[in-house]
């Protein structure tokens, strides 16, 4: 009777798996992992009591709400903004529409310090909108309506990039069968291409929402940064650090770093579907 | 329903799709459009279909001239070769909608929708399917879903761009026999368009065999095979020897007897004859 | 595909009306704006600002980072990406979640958190006072951090073209006897080679303009730790405007340059990203 024993087979691999494994391991583990684990640490060393104290701080408290809400605001005003601009882009035939195109990303490519005085000075006292403004009685710059407006400067291209695809990608058949069926213009709208839009506006939406939360350079020449009032959340953070109140910090911004996991947790939603490419029905 | 398109014209570009096609289908009829890819006979139905409007030419639905008015004007049902299922929605959704979008005088109510749904699916050999979605279904039955959606609406013409040509063989061949017999069974006037000539020799009562943007030949299958109008419809449609037979008692046909050219006399030969196949006699 | 159509009645005209609009008002102004503030006071000024000692400096300090950063992740954005698409092992999701991390985090806790692990009461922070090794507040932090936050952008633009292709002619290469080395130079880089072209602008463009996870790294030391970006805020905070705008517009240039080259290499990275096509 012949011994049975079972072999492991090797899965046949290209070449340069330890190479690219070993350099891709260093670099994460020193510049991501390491990181991490510092603030884990730093959170650990203090007490329990101290970081639930600045977790309910009534500043901390105040920061997390403005920055949740006005990025909640700014994700909502940037849903029917860039479904807009997502459907000329994609639908119409106009002079200028790859200008158009390219404009979209300038919040992605302009630096935030860049993209923060010229909001500020936009929106502000001295520029070219303070007339119509004061005419119309609206303060924006220094309030939480800067806020929310330079976080929608910040969360449109994200809805637009997201729902922009889709609608390329819609296959005219369906439009014209719901046509053919004698639904109007609008109902064809808001039965056939809304519903399937829905998933590409909440992703979009929410990569805006998320990345809207965390934004600093844009947000902070408008804002006004008075504690309680116009301070978003990681300007408290930095304000602890400038304390050394690590702890503080850390506590500050483990919190944010919810609203990194639920974009990250979009972020692979988005693009798993997109890269097995579903065929239409 | 008569359906004629008279001395159409279309282009795309510098392309010339449609190049002054007339065509007439009888009330009733099942008309197969057939001719290879690229050749016109898509956009010829979706002119008649009123989703493309010709540069020139008409479009007359019983007499009445139709050019400028869109598909649900027209009272057409059209069935997309991709189905073009709404796919967020169910079945039941997806047959019921042309009925959801009527305007609220025309709308009939919630229970009459239900009932029509329920029909058109039994129809369709689809019951217990109302709730699926288009994801789960099988390529026939996206197909049948389509086609019931195009019913529903009770379109006094039927019209159907290479319905059949996602799937595969075996599900194209039964589909197209049952095609054939819901036809017979609601004697809509019926446009198909096709490349594959088995098929529409098969369902179709008569065949406009298009090319180029140009009609070649218009007639019953048999025509077209006993004496094709040109070089090109005698090299698409087969070459075969056609042999007319009586059916007998039994069920079976017994053939007329076959002359085929031969060698030397007396010779004992064998000949293999590929599989027979029937067509449909010309009416009358 | 559909056939794009001019737009025909009231109802698009006038979404389109409101998407330009929102496209000029919001994003179109204020970059004009910041051009126009920085001539605002004529060309002497302007080139006064950008002159000056202060900017010099900071500028010279952004190239180098830019001039680190890019070389760094062209490195491990190859090795990364030749990883994540031509490599299969069990926690190879896992690996791509951390990858795209700093893309999701807030760039101000990005510094933090090397704050947090080298800082004066960091975890390694007695470790390193004991060498006497200098990281936050000094120019390796700023480097540091600006690694962080550029992380994934080579990676993410080699990624879906890397894995387009396929791994076939990689075997095919294999088979015929060449090295790991030589299969990446001569069958997949050639391939990617405008997506890794581009990877690098954007991580160069985001290196230089790296505001919140600098600010919290550098202490703001004028003349030693101050990078264009903290420059501009520090003009800025001092209400020298025209100034500020001055070396905005600088930085500005670097999005602009972005944004152009990103049209016209999207046209070339869409091809090479199609199925079997040659570079």
């Amino acid at each position: 009777m012949s011994s049975s024993t079972v072999r492991r087979v090797r899965p046949h691999r290209l070449p340069g798996f330890r190479l690219s494994l070993g350099v891709t391991l260093a670099v994460l583990g020193s510049l991501v992992v390491l990181p991490l684990a510092a603030l884990l640490v730093v959170l650990s060393r203090a007490p329990l009591e101290r970081t639930l104290d600045t977790l309910g701080a009534e500043r901390t408290l105040a920061a997390y709400g403005l920055s949740l809400g006005a990025s909640l605001a700014a994700a909502l005003l940037a849903l029917p903004a860039g479904l807009a601009i997502a459907w000329v882009l994609a639908r119409y035939e106009l002079p200028g529409r790859r200008l158009l195109d390219a404009i979209v990303d300038l919040p992605f490519a302009m630096p935030t310090a860049v993209s923060g005085i010229a909001l500020t000075y936009l929106w502000g006292p001295a520029g070219p909108l303070s007339g119509p403004l004061e005419a119309l009685g609206l303060e924006v710059s220094f309030t939480r309506a800067g806020i929310v407006l330079a976080l929608t400067f910040v969360a449109l291209p994200f809805v637009v990039r997201t729902v922009q695809p889709v609608l390329e990608d819609f296959p005219a058949e369906v439009e014209e069968a719901a046509r053919a069926l004698g639904a109007s213009p609008a109902q064809v709208f808001a039965r056939v291409i809304l519903p399937a839009l829905r998933p590409a506006l909440v992703s979009g939406a929410g990569l805006g929402f998320a990345r809207a939360v965390g934004e600093y350079g844009s947000v902070v020449f408008i804002a006004g940064n008075v504690p309680l009032s116009t301070e978003i959340a990681p300007l408290l953070v930095l304000v602890r650090l400038e304390e050394y109140d690590y702890a503080g910090a850390a506590a500050i911004a483990t919190g944010m770093l919810a609203a990194s996991a639920v974009m990250l947790w979009t972020l692979a939603r988005v693009e798993k579907p997109r890269r097995s490419g579903r065929a239409a029905a | 329903m008569t359906i004629e398109a008279l001395h159409v014209h279309k282009r795309f570009g510098a392309h010339r799709a449609l190049d002054d096609v007339s065509v007439r289908i009888e009330h009733g009829e099942l008309v197969a459009l057939l001719g290879p890819s690229g050749g016109g006979k898509t956009t010829l139905l979706r002119v008649i279909a009123g989703l493309e409007t010709p540069d020139a030419g008409d479009v007359r639905f019983s007499g009445a001239d139709v050019t400028g008015a869109g598909p649900h004007e027209r009272g057409v049902g059209f069935v997309f070769q991709h189905y073009a299922l709404f796919r967020e929605m169910s079945v039941f959704e997806n047959v019921a909608f042309g009925l959801r979008v009527r305007p609220k005088v025309t709308r009939p109510s919630e229970e009459r929708i239900r009932a029509r749904v329920q029909e058109l699916l039994a129809l369709v050999q689809l019951e217990g399917l109302a709730g699926r979605l288009p994801d789960e279904l099988s390529g026939g039955q996206r197909q049948r879903v389509a086609l019931a959606r195009a019913l529903a609406v009770e379109p006094k013409v039927l019209l159907l761009d290479e319905p059949f040509g996602a799937l595969d063989a075996k599900v194209r061949k039964d589909l197209r026999a049952w095609l054939r017999r819901l036809h017979d069974e609601l004697h809509v006037t019926s446009v198909l368009v096709t490349h594959d000539q088995e098929e529409a020799f098969e369902i179709a009562d008569r065949v406009v065999v298009i090319h180029e943007g140009r009609v070649h030949q218009d007639g019953p299958p048999e025509t077209l095979l006993r004496r094709p109008a040109s070089e090109f419809v005698a090299r698409f449609v087969e070459d075969a020897q056609v042999v007319s037979g009586t059916v007998q008692d039994d069920g079976l046909i017994q053939l007329a007897p076959l002359r085929l050219p031969g060698a030397s006399p007396g010779a004992q030969i064998d000949v293999s004859l590929r599989s027979a196949r029937v067509i449909r006699r010309p009416p009358g | 595909m559909r056939r794009r159509e001019r737009p025909k009645g009231p109802v698009p005209w006038l979404v389109t009306a409101f998407a330009v609009l929102v496209v000029i008002v919001l994003l179109v102004l204020p970059l004009a704006l910041v051009l126009q503030q920085a001539l605002a006071e004529g060309a002497r000024a302007f080139l006064d600002a950008v002159r000056d000692g202060a900017t010099l400096d900071a500028l010279g300090l952004t190239l180098l980072v830019v001039g680190i950063v890019v070389p760094f992740h062209v490195v491990f954005g190859i090795a990364a990406a030749w990883l994540l698409t031509k490599q299969d092992f069990p926690g190879k999701r896992l690996l791509g979640l951390l990858v795209d991390l700093p893309f999701t985090v807030s760039p101000v806790v990005s510094g933090l958190l090397f704050v947090l692990l080298f800082g004066a009461r960091g975890w390694l922070g007695p470790l390193l006072r004991e060498h006497d090794v200098r990281i936050i507040f000094a120019v390796p932090g700023i480097v540091l951090a600006t690694l962080f936050v550029t992380l994934p952008f080579v990676v993410r633009e080699l990624v879906p073209t890397m894995e387009a292709m396929g791994r076939s002619e990689e075997e095919a290469a294999a088979s015929l006897g060449a090295s790991g080395l030589q299969i990446l130079r001569r069958v997949t880089l050639p391939r990617v080679r405008w997506a890794l072209f581009y990877g690098c602008v954007l991580t160069a463009a985001r290196a230089a303009g790296e505001f919140g996870a600098v600010s919290v790294v550098s202490g703001h030391v004028r003349g030693a730790t101050t990078t264009l970006p903290l420059h501009v805020e520090i003009l800025w905070g001092e209400y020298h405007a025209q100034a500020a705008f001055a070396v905005a517009s600088l930085l500005a240039l670097s999005g602009l340059l972005t944004l152009v080259l990103k049209a016209w290499l999207e046209h070339r990275v869409a091809r090479a990203r199609t199925p079997g096509a040659s570079a």
